[in-house]
């Protein structure tokens, strides 16, 4: 899927991880890699800190100790890093005045790339939104703005791509469809890291439970 | 090396582009302070008195206050939508550095706020019976001051994105930040009309943009990085 | 290894024990100074010829103006270093730093009034050292208010230290601009006494109560940073140890 060959194998490892929240420890010694063509489901319940992780892993926040890897580079600071990473947070960024066309551009844009005509067309087809390409964001419903914004993912050439509840609003078709997506991506090497609630079903599905890094009653608090 | 300047002048590109559509299609919202400025200067005789010495002698104050309090108007908004529909964080995640991506907002901002408030700023003058050779001291002073405005008022926007009843804390850590630009702008009008030469007065102004270019986008981008993540 | 002292310098835990050991001497110090320098100054120090007994004030009010300002950039440069070194115990310092500052100044604007009505005939005046104190004044509330709205405490001291990083290059463009303001608009008014021109008799006063203002600024920082930490590290395994022992000793 890149335009070029990478010398270093996609691979996100973590080491000895704690994320904070307030002065409140939400998990600590957290160790995992990632390798190529892994698809990572993040689990834990309400308030584990799956929304800090993954906006850590994207580099959106630091940790309070501990380093991530991409390719064997820390992230921190990191500008390559942020170019070969895809991040879709549980909001939509869509504009409601905006058409469905000039919303999946500006973000492509965004991110340093002009897709074509077609490849719109394509990427609009496959979250079947291509009758919709020039109707404004306002008049769709919640479920297709979401998908608005994962058209970007047939746009996207990161390698890696963090999603934080992807499946929410989508209906079971369109989630059938995005697996089929994580698989191809998985495929040609990539890495996903997610979050969801629901059941996935998938070959490279690894799952990360949070519950089992929750720090000590001793050092729950920094 | 060519390539890279291209990739950076895209960012700034795309977003007041998107920018400017965005407030087009919402045009109704832009034309708010316009309004506001258009009606606060209609009270202002009505309030005081009406009498063209009375009020030439206070149109260069009165002018620039009321486009000083019409910029902070819509001011609150300039990044809330971006904050909630998670626009802020690809901002964040773009390729390029996010103090360009700001910049480009801050432009749009200025473009649809400070130019057109400049722009209408000579026909409101003459309402307020400004004597003559006030009026170019007045569009080129708003607009350099209107543009000073824009950048510091985007860092009190960046701050109080991610909290619900921001405006009052805005105006707090706007207004004193503001004072400096009012004075010089006041008395440059106040110069060009007692009959001197306002360029000192333009080159201080001008100056200001300088440093606030350099100082301001760096400030709001890193206050968004705190602010985007709450 | 140089840099060792620095990182502990950032550590809650040792600025507290440290300064409970200093403040057994320097608390009682800095009141002393206060209480010896405002006594010289408000009873012992020539009456003034101009202003009779009125101009005493000033042993309030100018020691507190010099600090207000000083404490800006006191409180600015802590939260830049908090920014930069990613420490705790700056951005205490720095919380604290604009309460102090905000009643200093805000002493400083009482006094100067109080002593504008026998010297000007008003209380409030539209000079250029009045109107920058008032300034300083919303710019250390902005900051005070920036830091109680926020949700996370966090969030709230780099977002705090942000501004007022950009408040240190906006006062003194303020204080130029305000001065200037008034050079132009400068209505007829008695000028005060020029500090060059005061007496040594009533100099020395003056320059005691500024180091007394100095220690005692020192001591309420120490003082509002201690509590400042308390609050903040109440659920750490130190502080719940310190409480303990506090309240044994009290029970002996």
């Amino acid at each position: 899927m890149s335009q070029w060959e990478e010398p270093a194998p996609n691979e996100l490892s973590i080491s000895n991880l704690t994320c904070t929240r307030e002065d409140r420890v939400l998990f600590t010694q957290l160790e995992y890699t990632c390798c190529a063509g892994a698809v990572l489901q993040v689990l834990g319940f309400n308030g584990a800190g799956k929304t800090t992780l993954l906006h850590t892993l994207a580099g959106l926040m630091p940790p309070a100790s501990g380093v991530i890897r991409w390719r064997g580079e820390s992230i921190a600071g990191n500008r390559s890093y942020t170019r070969s990473l895809f991040y879709l947070g549980h909001q939509a960024p869509v504009k409601p005045a905006l058409t469905v066309a000039e919303n999946i551009q500006w973000l492509a844009r965004l991110r340093g790339q002009s897709p074509s005509a077609e490849e719109l067309c394509s990427a609009l087809e496959q979250v079947d939104l291509e009758a919709y390409q020039n109707t404004s964001c306002g008049h769709l419903s919640a479920g297709q703005k979401r998908r608005v914004a994962l058209a970007q993912l047939y746009l996207s050439a990161a390698p890696l791509w963090i999603l934080d509840e992807p499946f929410t609003a989508i209906d079971k078709e369109g989630v059938g469809r995005l697996q089929q997506l994580l698989a191809t991506h998985a495929s040609h090497g990539g890495i996903s890291v997610l979050t969801s609630h629901q059941p996935l079903r998938l070959e490279n599905l690894h799952t990360l439970d949070l519950a089992a890094f929750q720090p000590d009653e001793a050092c729950a608090y920094v | 090396m060519s390539e890279q300047s291209t990739v950076t002048t895209s960012a700034w590109r795309t977003i007041v582009a998107r920018d400017l559509k965005l407030i087009w299609r919402q045009r109704t919202d832009v034309v708010n302070p316009l309004v506001f400025y258009l009606i606060t200067i209609t009270l202002l005789p009505l309030g005081v008195d009406p009498s063209r010495q009375f009020l030439g002698s206070i149109a260069p104050g009165m002018l620039w206050i009321m486009a000083l309090l019409a910029t902070l108007l819509s001011l609150d908004t300039l990044f809330r939508s971006d904050y909630e529909d998670g626009s802020l964080i690809q901002f964040q995640l773009s390729a390029e550095p996010l103090f360009l991506t700001v910049l480009g907002k801050v432009t749009a901002y200025w473009l649809t706020t400070g130019l057109p408030l400049s722009l209408i700023s000579p026909v409101l003058a003459s309402m307020l019976a400004l004597p003559d050779g006030g009026y170019i001291a007045l569009m080129l002073s708003l607009l350099l001051g209107t543009a000073i405005m824009s950048l510091i008022g985007a860092l009190g926007a960046a701050l109080t994105v991610c909290l619900r009843a921001g405006g009052l804390v805005l105006t707090l850590i706007v207004m004193p930040l503001y004072l400096p630009v009012l004075i010089i702008g006041a008395n440059c009008v106040g110069s060009a009309v007692a009959g001197f030469s306002f360029l000192r007065e333009l080159a201080l102004l001008g100056a200001g943009l300088a440093i606030a270019l350099i100082v301001m986008p760096a400030a709001i981008a890193g206050a968004l990085k705190i602010s985007a993540n709450q | 290894m140089a840099w060792q002292w620095f990182h502990k310098l950032g550590s809650p835990r040792w600025f507290y024990e440290k300064t409970s050991r200093w403040l057994t001497w320097f608390a009682p110090l800095s009141v002393a100074l206060l209480l010896v320098g405002l006594t010289w100054g408000l009873a012992f120090a020539p009456v003034d010829a101009k202003q009779g007994n009125s101009y005493r004030i000033i042993y309030i009010h100018m020691p507190a103006a010099v600090l207000s300002l000083a404490g800006y950039y006191l409180m600015a440069i802590a939260g830049g270093i908090g920014l930069i070194w990613k420490m705790k115990l700056p951005f205490m310092v720095m919380q604290s730093a604009a309460y102090v500052g905000a009643a200093l100044t805000a002493l400083t604007l009482i006094t100067g009034s109080l002593w504008g009505y026998p010297t000007w005939g008003t209380f409030w005046e539209w000079d250029a050292r009045n109107i920058f104190m008032l300034i300083l004044l919303f710019l250390y509330l902005s900051i005070i208010m920036l830091g109680r709205v926020y949700p996370v405490r966090e969030a709230a001291d780099k977002a705090c230290a942000i501004l007022a990083l950009v408040g240190t290059v906006n006062v003194p463009i303020i204080y130029k601009s305000v001065d200037w303001w008034y050079s132009l608009h400068q209505p007829a008014s008695i000028k005060l006494t020029g500090s060059s021109s005061i007496h040594p008799s009533m100099l020395y006063p003056l320059l005691l109560c500024i180091v007394a203002y100095y220690c005692f600024y020192t001591l309420s920082l120490i003082l509002y940073t201690r509590q400042e930490i308390l609050a903040r590290e109440a659920r750490t395994k130190w502080v719940s140890e310190l409480v303990n022992t506090q309240s044994s000793h009290t029970k002996d």
